[in-house]
């Protein structure tokens, strides 16, 4: 890695605010270029907001970030021309073709006209749209759309690629043909890739994850290293009583579990060893028992309060906050 | 894949001069023109309405206005003010696709680029203006139906008059479409600003000797501005009779005092470039 080439975003202090709300409570981090970088969250945590401001869709309220070297709010031009955005809400124009939706990007880019064509042929063979070039993208299915964004998302060879949920509601096929694109350019084109997603499975690809939540940044490792932070196996047990399952086990081990997805939910430093222990010692019948290792999972657990499913549908906590959230909104 | 991936077309992006701006308000205006060509039939739509007002009810009343018009048929008396309203509706329908691109999403594809909001927000001026000008050629193509000679300089001031008011309506929508922010309101918009502007105008009817109340709002509606030059245009290529032209195109006045053409032009045009103006203003605020 040469001296010259800046992080792909470097985040200090970053703070925003709507009114009373504060969305984002000072986030600091850096990313390196090339990196795959997983930004997880329950909804509300603040993610979008930070996207925001990195990609000059929202002003920071205080705290500064800059990409790809450059600052997003005095240098806002030269932060568009060297990012890439997928969104997670769809942004082509179901009217035109999808040749049509890439000539208006590299257009509005102001690409050399000369490569445009050899470029697009490109990005649409890479996304498997080659062969639907001339058809409108009214006629195409979710996944190929969300394929048509991220071509449409590269056409200009951004230095750094936001892609918020890139593969939410897509089929497993389809999801897995994503990250290969996103592996294949990071590998070609050094592009450094921003993503948040829900997938705890997905998030393992990534190279560093942050996890946001509350509008602040509670954890930022490897995968790895943060799994081995959570340590301990996981067990869940299905109960005939999980309120008193909770009790004994207080009682009896000193351990203080969660019902995680209708599962009493603890960890353990050996697993295995400890089953026995609970069957041979609770007084509440157990109807199933699950032993694993530490997965991202568990981490989000353990640093948010909550599995990132149940974030999904959200208890009252998480209702509060995607409704500040809905409230930050209609404000803009 | 890694092999196709191995020689990959480097592209870069420029930085930002005049001339990429100039390139971008092209683009955003292209695009509405190929849009507005895989959707002709829909926008052609707004035509019917301007042409039943000037076949059916020009046709219609003409037993009952016959006596008051000097011998000139309805239909020829209200074709400067159909050309007018062809315009005014194709404009606004042109301008709502902003509201939709946001509703559908494409807003933000523009929103990011690096591009100024204020090319953005030309383009689509320019998208409408081309658009609704089109339209307005279609029906002017019409005159000879209801007996306006095909005389070069008519025909060549009269799409003048029809570029320029599709402009000044083409802003108008701009500006409404980045204050709504829901595609609903705009059927609102139709309904409570340019369909009264369209009946206060004076396309269907001469505006000297109005009731008090009417002559006021019909002088305060801009597309009054825009029928009267276009009226005066065409009775000047008309042979009818002294009284009847005083009857039928008797002009704006202000306090007695008679518009001259250009200070209606000048008018519509300033007023167009005011609304172009404030919707650049309020497009490039961020939050």
């Amino acid at each position: 890695m040469s001296r010259s080439t800046p992080p792909g975003i470097e985040v200090a202090d970053l703070v925003k605010s709507y009114d009373e709300v504060d969305a984002v409570r000072g986030v600091s981090f850096t990313v390196p270029p090339g990196e795959v970088f997983g930004f997880l969250g329950p909804n509300g945590a603040g993610k979008s907001t930070t996207i925001n401001m990195l990609c000059t869709l929202a002003k920071p309220t205080s705290g500064a970030a800059r990409v790809s070297g450059f600052d997003v709010v005095s240098q806002r031009d030269d932060v568009r021309r060297h990012i890439g955005l997928v969104f997670q809400d769809p942004t082509l124009d179901g009217y035109l073709t999808a040749e049509q939706n890439l000539r208006f990007h590299a257009e509005l880019y102001g690409i050399d006209p000369g490569v445009v064509p050899a470029r697009m042929d490109q990005m649409l063979k890479m996304v498997d749209l080659a062969d639907r070039r001339d058809k409108p993208v009214m006629t195409f299915s979710g996944g190929m759309r969300r394929r048509l964004e991220i071509a449409r998302g590269l056409m200009h060879s951004p230095r750094v690629l936001f892609l918020d949920e890139p593969t939410i509601g897509l089929d497993p096929q389809t999801r897995s043909s994503i990250w290969r694109y996103i592996r294949a350019l990071q590998e070609t084109e050094g592009t450094t890739i921003f993503m948040t997603t829900h997938y705890m499975d997905e998030a393992e690809f990534c190279d560093r994850i942050a996890i946001m939540d509350r509008g602040e940044i509670v954890v930022l490792d490897t995968p790895e290293a943060l799994k081995a932070s959570v340590g301990a196996d996981r067990v869940a047990l299905g109960t005939a009583d999980n309120d008193a399952a909770l009790a004994a086990l207080e009682d009896h081990f000193g351990i203080e579990a969660t019902v995680a997805e209708g599962a009493v939910t603890f960890h353990v430093d050996s697993g295995e060893a400890f089953v026995p222990r609970v069957f041979a010692e609770l007084d509440v019948a157990i109807t199933s028992v699950a032993v694993s290792r530490p997965t991202l999972d568990d981490v989000f657990m353990r640093y948010t309060g909550t599995t990132i499913r149940d974030a999904e549908t959200g208890g009252v906590a998480d209702q509060n906050r995607a409704m500040m959230r809905a409230m930050a909104g209609a404000k803009r | 894949m890694t092999a196709a991936m191995a020689d990959i077309v480097a592209v870069r992006v420029p930085e930002r001069t005049w001339r990429s701006e100039a390139q971008a308000v092209t683009t955003v205006w292209r695009r509405d023109l190929i849009r507005f060509a895989g959707n002709r039939a829909q926008v052609m739509m707004w035509l019917i309405q301007p042409l039943l007002f000037l076949f059916v009810l020009g046709s219609g009343l003409q037993s009952l206005s016959a006596g008051s018009t000097d011998g000139v048929d309805l239909k020829t008396f209200m074709f400067p003010g159909v050309l007018c309203v062809a315009v005014l509706f194709t404009a606004m329908i042109s301008a709502a696709s902003l509201v939709w691109d946001r509703e559908l999403g494409f807003l933000r594809e523009m929103m990011i680029a690096p591009v100024s909001r204020t090319s953005i927000v030309i383009g689509k001026c320019l998208g409408g203006t081309t658009i609704a000008a089109s339209q307005g050629v279609i029906v002017l193509a019409l005159a000879g139906l209801v007996g306006v000679p095909y005389e070069p300089m008519l025909l060549l001031g009269a799409f003048g008059l029809l570029v320029l008011l599709a402009f000044t309506v083409s802003a108008f929508g701009v500006l409404v479409a980045v204050t709504i922010k829901q595609a609903q309101s705009f059927t609102w918009v139709m309904q409570l600003a340019v369909f009264p502007m369209f009946f206060l105008s004076g396309a269907l009817y001469p505006v000297s000797g109005l009731p008090t109340w009417l002559g006021a709002l019909n002088r305060l509606d801009p597309l009054t501005y825009a029928v009267d030059p276009m009226r005066r245009l065409v009775f000047n290529h008309l042979d009818v009779s002294e009284s009847a032209r005083r009857t039928l195109d008797a002009g704006v006045t202000w306090w007695g005092w008679h518009l001259p053409q250009v200070f209606d032009v000048g008018m519509v045009l300033l007023l167009g470039l005011a609304m172009m103006g404030v919707a650049i203003r309020r497009f490039s605020r961020t939050e």
